[in-house]
């Protein structure tokens, strides 16, 4: 059993810098076709700042703190036995090269299905761009096997 | 972008399919890298028996990455208010995926289109590795 008194528990904001190279690396990793997201002059010809990040590049925030996996040993969980089990954004503004995000996340809820044997937990995350902006809200649904 | 004719669409109307090269272990490799993800049991075939599979797995966010295509090569991105999935099956090397998805819902409201979308994403022997949907906000040309 998970342990639930962790429901509400914040981590520490992760500052993450877009950098074109990485919306790059993800673009050539994801197999994009679409040049907004690894052609700059294509992208600012097309009307926008710079690449555009795509949809699910937020994600990749959280991987970039110090210990992405912290939750892990707070939730006393062995890596090999985690599987993502749902994810869901809500967008309220474009993400581009150069924009600074700073990424809040909580652990939202916990709950358990067939008498116990499947644990999930779910990650809020709350994602703002260097004018405050909110830009992105994240959910991320985890279940230990 | 492709373009869509979303206009005069009806409700079950089909979006345009993506279809993907077979999953590899250099995809993983270079998915690893570029999303940050370094959890072993999606790099380490060792890693990955030791914890009960018989192979490495695929990211499910590089499969939602992969549908997140499907969507931004027929509208605009920042038409996309909301998109979300359920991870149903592991996704293995080898794995040929097609995204797909149809119009559940729509409505017209002051020049622009709301239209929520079903998604899914299958292997080529139709086993389902994610259902979604997207909730997207069209201007009406």
């Amino acid at each position: 059993m998970l342990n639930r008194s962790l429901i509400g528990k914040e981590y520490p904001p992760v500052v993450f810098n877009i950098e074109k190279q990485r919306l790059k690396f993800f673009s050539k990793a994801t197999g994009q076709t679409d040049p907004i997201y690894f052609d700059e002059f294509y992208a600012i010809e097309q009307g926008h700042p710079s690449l555009l990040a795509p949809p699910t590049f937020l994600t990749t925030i959280g991987m970039e703190k110090d210990k992405p996996y912290q939750y892990l040993e707070d939730l006393n969980i062995d890596i090999g036995q985690l599987l993502h089990a749902k994810q869901r954004y809500i967008y309220l503004e474009q993400v581009y090269a150069g924009d600074t995000i700073t990424m809040k996340s909580t652990i939202s809820d916990m709950y358990d299905k067939k008498e116990g044997i499947l644990q999930f937990v779910i990650f809020t995350s709350h994602y703002t761009n260097q004018n405050q902006s909110k830009v992105a809200e994240a959910s991320s649904t985890l279940v230990v096997r | 972008m492709e373009g869509w004719n979303y206009d005069n669409a009806n409700n079950g109307d089909q979006i345009p399919k993506l279809t993907l090269k077979p999953i590899s272990r250099t995809i993983l490799a270079l998915y690893a890298g570029a999303s940050g993800d370094h959890n072993p049991i999606l790099i380490d075939l060792n890693f990955a028996k030791q914890s009960g599979l018989k192979d490495v797995i695929a990211h499910g966010m590089l499969v939602m990455a992969y549908l997140g295509r499907a969507l931004t090569n027929i509208i605009p991105q920042s038409s996309i208010k909301e998109f979300g999935v359920q991870f149903c099956s592991i996704t293995e090397i080898g794995d040929t995926l097609t995204c797909s998805g149809f119009i559940r819902e729509q409505k017209n409201n002051d020049g622009h289109k709301l239209i929520i979308l079903d998604l899914e994403v299958s292997n080529s022997n139709g086993d389902k590795k994610l259902s979604g949907y997207a909730k997207v906000n069209l201007r009406i040309l």
